[in-house]
């Protein structure tokens, strides 16, 4: 592990030396990504198969309270591996992606923060140490500011960062409370004496458990702290997007599980907060998804969703530990550790889609495009994978997880009191609808973006990408399709992560996980039911149709035979009747210059829909904020000497205020 | 897994198509007319399968592969319904999650087909399918997690043959409301009216039958099939439901056979004695089959 690391940071270093415009340093920067992914997944791999032999390693580190200490296990190990494949995937697409830019910009520091971001996201998850933890949370939030940014020219790609900057550092703010009151009540700052010690009272626990839940939530994305996501996500470089959406915001989710194991026993409303969370996440997530017309936007709503459906899994597992339910207690964590894994695959996927869309057609707006799957046949089919796959459509990977955290909420539920099957109803409810709206949302993606006649002359003149972006492409297809297939061994690989963070008994563990992976193998045969019945209609199919007339001819419009692109549904239509029922929650501002006369020449529709919460909560108090602090401006006059002695005089004040 | 499991099967198999015929005559029945011979449906497959095909240039293989698509699912989903107290093919906890699951995958390449056209009747139809399903989704799922805490089954097979008339006397209201729930679900994942009117010859007020505008042939027999097997299932389900149990097996399975038709013959005079409600309208009708879904699903966590 030690050795991923350091190749990671001499790939950072290397490449920031080097930045020359040659495809050199890419070539070097995702060869360092790669090679460290491969040298860090085998212990991750042996940790999950249960190996004794647990790494750890410890260092004096000069910073108070500080230590070098980092440790491998199961709960790490789970985050670790989809980190570094979709890390590697995505370095490999980015050398083909930022071709682009070559001769014109220096590729150095971009690749030199990536191979940063990856470095601090996989310290983030190995470190036991909370200063390191801090350490490593904050040169991650900093790495990918840059990487976002890296378009910096434009305008809205600088707010973009902006917002992002401020979003994850008020969630910093937070966890730095979180960390400083654990350590305050447990003297220590070891992960390991957190677990062991645990916080005995109740109030300080729930504190902070509010603390970690608003921290890592910012950075995971609930709703309504998510302001940033369908910022930073569009801005950034599409391999970049993958990575940050894929597993970046996941480090919040691992962060909560962490902090599980430090809290000890969980009053009941923390489960219902999380549930409550989740709906709201996943629900208003995928509303706004579909209200959008910018694919990348698009998608970074749907982190949200998927944020929400994974809390809903954390939700129901933290009811289980409340109440004593080991069913619901492994099949809500288990649903939602295994969603992590999926979501990481297919939205990794869909963004490196989105980004091979970008390229081949210069443009995200999804209805401007239209017609790709002939032009694009790759990545289309990749794409459309990766769109069954977040719709939670048998018989590929989304299906399973949610599949889990359904199972978990019905079985919880059957005979449970109110307390918990109320919210598990709630549950149920709010995940068929979001496995609805999913689907709406998808299907308007899929079928605007790579289907029909092209919308405009750029989407008619689209490419295909190269080999280096298509593969990473279809072997994260290929991942969609294999945890679909295997999901009973994936799902019985879950017994050492939960064992992990549950305290169960090993036995109780397995056996619940074995009662769970007995309908997955009848599922599994359903899938295998179903591909072989579709392998016999399109042979019978082929043979009906042998010799007989198969035409083409135009497509059917009621006898008008000179349809033109733009007759063509598009993205905003689709979705017009659910962002209509929706509307009160959404506030989509329409501008409407209806046709007049006779014989109308013009007529336009735009609508908007802007983040609600981002309008209506955050911009108000910003402004306020802005107010106030343009009073200090004064302070700020860009001579440096100035500043250094504001630091010499604050130090000489803290002196003396301690020596008082 | 017995021979006997795989009756629900092969009813489902051959008598779907013959329930398109049954509502047709109820509803001529009821204009007075003679109406269509009852195996027309029959009729129609035959004559479909026997045709070549016109395929629009715009469209690419997706278009051919979503008729295949839907039916493998329909066909996959035919193994987990059982017929009254007669088990399905597939039976294991949490199955009608995969059944809800494969009709879903049905849906998405029906959609996806049509928007492969261009037209813009198809995508209008395909998004009026995506607006409805959406809100008939959690209608379903909270009258299947009623029915789980009603039965404390977790599989359609064994919910069924647990459902009594003790069951319907002890909880007969939140049965009741499962029931009507799983009606409005029916006719709208079928396209019937109050929701769609499948006999409607004008595009743009179309919803099922403009999304497959386009496909002719023997894709459009696997699109018929299809339909009707989804017909089929849901009928099933409802009266999985509604159907107490008598001691012979054999009578029970008659009796179940009955009732599908019977489903067929309500869902006829529904189409007989109104018209179809106007698309604003529809989502009201969708949420308020969610609303009796969820009170059903109080009243059960309440009287046990």
């Amino acid at each position: 592990m030690l050795f991923a690391l350091a190749f990671l940071a001499l790939g950072a270093v290397v490449t920031l030396l080097i930045n020359h415009h040659d495809p050199i340093v890419s070539w070097l920067g995702a060869g360092s990504v790669v090679v460290a992914a491969v040298l860090g997944s085998i212990p991750a791999v042996q940790v999950m198969a249960g190996s004794s032999l647990v790494e750890r390693f410890r260092m004096p580190w000069p910073i108070p309270m500080g230590e070098f200490f980092i440790e491998i296990d199961p709960l790490t190990a789970w985050f670790l591996l989809p980190t570094l494949l979709l890390s590697a995937l995505s370095a490999i697409y980015g050398v083909g992606y930022l071709r682009r830019w070559q001769g014109r910009r220096g590729l150095g520091p971009v690749w030199s923060f990536y191979c940063l971001l990856v470095l601090s996201m996989t310290l983030v998850l190995l470190a036991r140490n909370g200063m390191l933890f801090l350490f490593a949370w904050e040169v991650m939030a900093v790495a990918s500011f840059f990487l976002v940014t890296f378009e910096h020219e434009s305008e809205s790609v600088r707010e973009a960062g902006w917002i992002y900057l401020v979003a994850t550092h008020l969630g910093t703010a937070f966890l730095l409370a979180f960390f400083l009151l654990l350590a305050r009540d447990t003297g220590s700052m070891d992960f390991t004496v957190w677990a062991a010690k645990g916080v005995q009272a109740q109030r300080l626990a729930s504190i902070l458990f509010l603390l970690a839940v608003i921290g890592f939530g910012t950075k995971a994305g609930f709703m309504p702290l998510h302001v940033w996501l369908p910022e930073a996500h569009p801005a950034a470089p599409s391999h970049v997007s993958a990575l940050m959406s894929g597993v970046m915001i996941k480090t919040g989710i691992y962060g909560l599980l962490r902090t599980f194991t430090f809290l000890g026993a969980p009053p009941l409303w923390w489960g219902w907060g999380l549930i409550a969370i989740g709906l709201t996440s996943g629900v208003l997530g995928v509303l706004f998804a579909l209200a959008q017309h910018d694919l990348k936007r698009l998608l970074a709503y749907h982190s949200v969703e998927n944020i929400g459906i994974i809390t809903l899994g954390l939700g129901a597992g933290l009811l289980g530990v409340s109440t004593g339910s080991p069913v619901l207690i492994v099949l809500g964590f288990g649903g939602g550790l295994l969603h992590v894994v999926n979501h990481a695959l297919f939205k990794g996927l869909l963004f490196l889609g989105a980004g091979a869309v970008l390229h081949g057609a210069g443009t995200r707006e999804i209805d401007h495009l239209g017609g790709l799957l002939k032009r694009m046949p790759w990545t289309a089919a990749t794409f459309l994978i990766g769109a069954v796959a977040i719709s939670g459509l048998p018989p590929l990977n989304g299906f399973v997880s949610e599949f889990l955290i359904f199972l978990g909420a019905f079985k919880g539920g059957i005979s449970a009191g109110g307390a918990i099957a109320v919210p598990l109803f709630a549950l149920i409810a709010g995940l068929a609808l979001i496995g609805g709206l999913a689907a709406a949302c998808f299907t308007k993606a899929f079928g605007i973006v790579f289907l029909g006649e092209p919308r405009s002359e750029h989407a008619s003149h689209a490419h295909e990408a190269d080999w280096t972006m298509r593969l990473p492409m279809l072997i994260l297809a290929v991942g969609c399709i294999l945890i679909g297939l295997f999901a009973p061994v994936v799902v019985g690989s879950l017994k050492t992560v939960l064992e992990n963070i549950t305290k169960l008994q090993p036995a109780t563990v397995s056996g619940n996980l074995a009662a769970t992976t007995s309908p997955l193998s009848f599922i599994v045969l359903g899938a295998a039911l179903f591909l072989t019945l579709l392998a016999v209609l399109i042979l019978l199919r082929r043979h009906l149709l042998a010799r007989r007339r198969v035409e083409a001819d135009i497509t059917w419009g009621c006898g008008y035979a000179q349809p033109t692109a733009r007759m063509q549904y598009t993205a905003s239509s689709f979705a017009q009747p659910l962002t209509d029922l929706f509307g009160p929650l959404l506030g989509t501002k329409k501008k409407i210059s209806p046709p007049h006369g006779l014989f109308p020449e013009e007529a336009a529709l735009k609508t908007t829909t802007p983040d609600i919460s981002h309008e209506q909560m955050y911009r108000p108090v910003f402004e306020r904020i802005n107010e106030w602090l343009s009073r200090l401006h004064w302070v700020q006059h860009g001579k440096v000497q100035l500043y250094v002695l504001y630091i010499a005089v604050t130090l000489i004040v803290l002196l003396v205020w301690k020596l008082r | 897994m017995n021979a006997i499991s795989f009756i629900p099967l092969l009813l489902a198999l051959t008598l779907s198509p013959l329930l398109l015929g049954v509502i047709n005559r109820t509803k001529a029945f009821f204009a007075g007319r003679h109406g269509q011979p009852l195996l027309q449906t029959y009729f129609d497959l035959w004559k479909l399968l026997q045709k070549g095909a016109v395929y629009s240039r715009t469209t690419t293989w997706l278009f051919r592969a979503g008729p295949m698509i839907g039916l493998a699912a329909a066909l996959t989903a035919t193994l987990l319904m059982p017929l009254g107290k007669c088990p399905a093919s597939l039976a294991f906890p949490a199955d009608f999650l995969l059944f809800a699951g494969l009709l879903g995958l049905m849906r998405f390449f029906t959609v996806v087909a049509a928007l492969d056209t261009g037209s813009s009747f198809e995508g209008m139809g395909a998004s009026r399918e995506v607006f409805f399903s959406a809100l008939t989704e959690p209608a379903l799922f909270v009258a299947l997690a009623t029915l789980v805490r009603e039965t404390g089954q977790l599989s359609l097979s064994t919910m069924f043959g647990q459902v009594s008339n003790a069951h319907w006397l002890h909880s007969g209201p939140a049965l009741g409301l499962v029931v009507l729930a799983l009606m409005i679900v029916l006719l709208a994942e079928n396209s019937r009216i109050p929701v769609d009117d499948p006999n409607t010859h004008l595009e743009l007020t179309m919803i099922h039958e403009v999304m497959v505008l386009d496909h002719g042939g023997p894709d459009l027999a696997f699109i018929f099939y299809s339909a009707a097997l989804k017909l089929w299932l849901l009928s099933a389900l409802v009266v999985g439901i509604v159907l107490p149990g008598t001691g012979d097996p054999r009578l029970n399975l008659l009796l179940a056979v009955g009732a599908v038709f019977g489903v067929a013959v309500i869902v006829g005079v529904i189409e007989s004695v109104m018209a179809r409600l106007r698309l604003m309208i529809v989502p009201q009708l969708l949420v308020g089959a969610g609303a009796l879904a969820a009170t059903a699903f109080l009243l059960a966590l309440k009287l046990n």
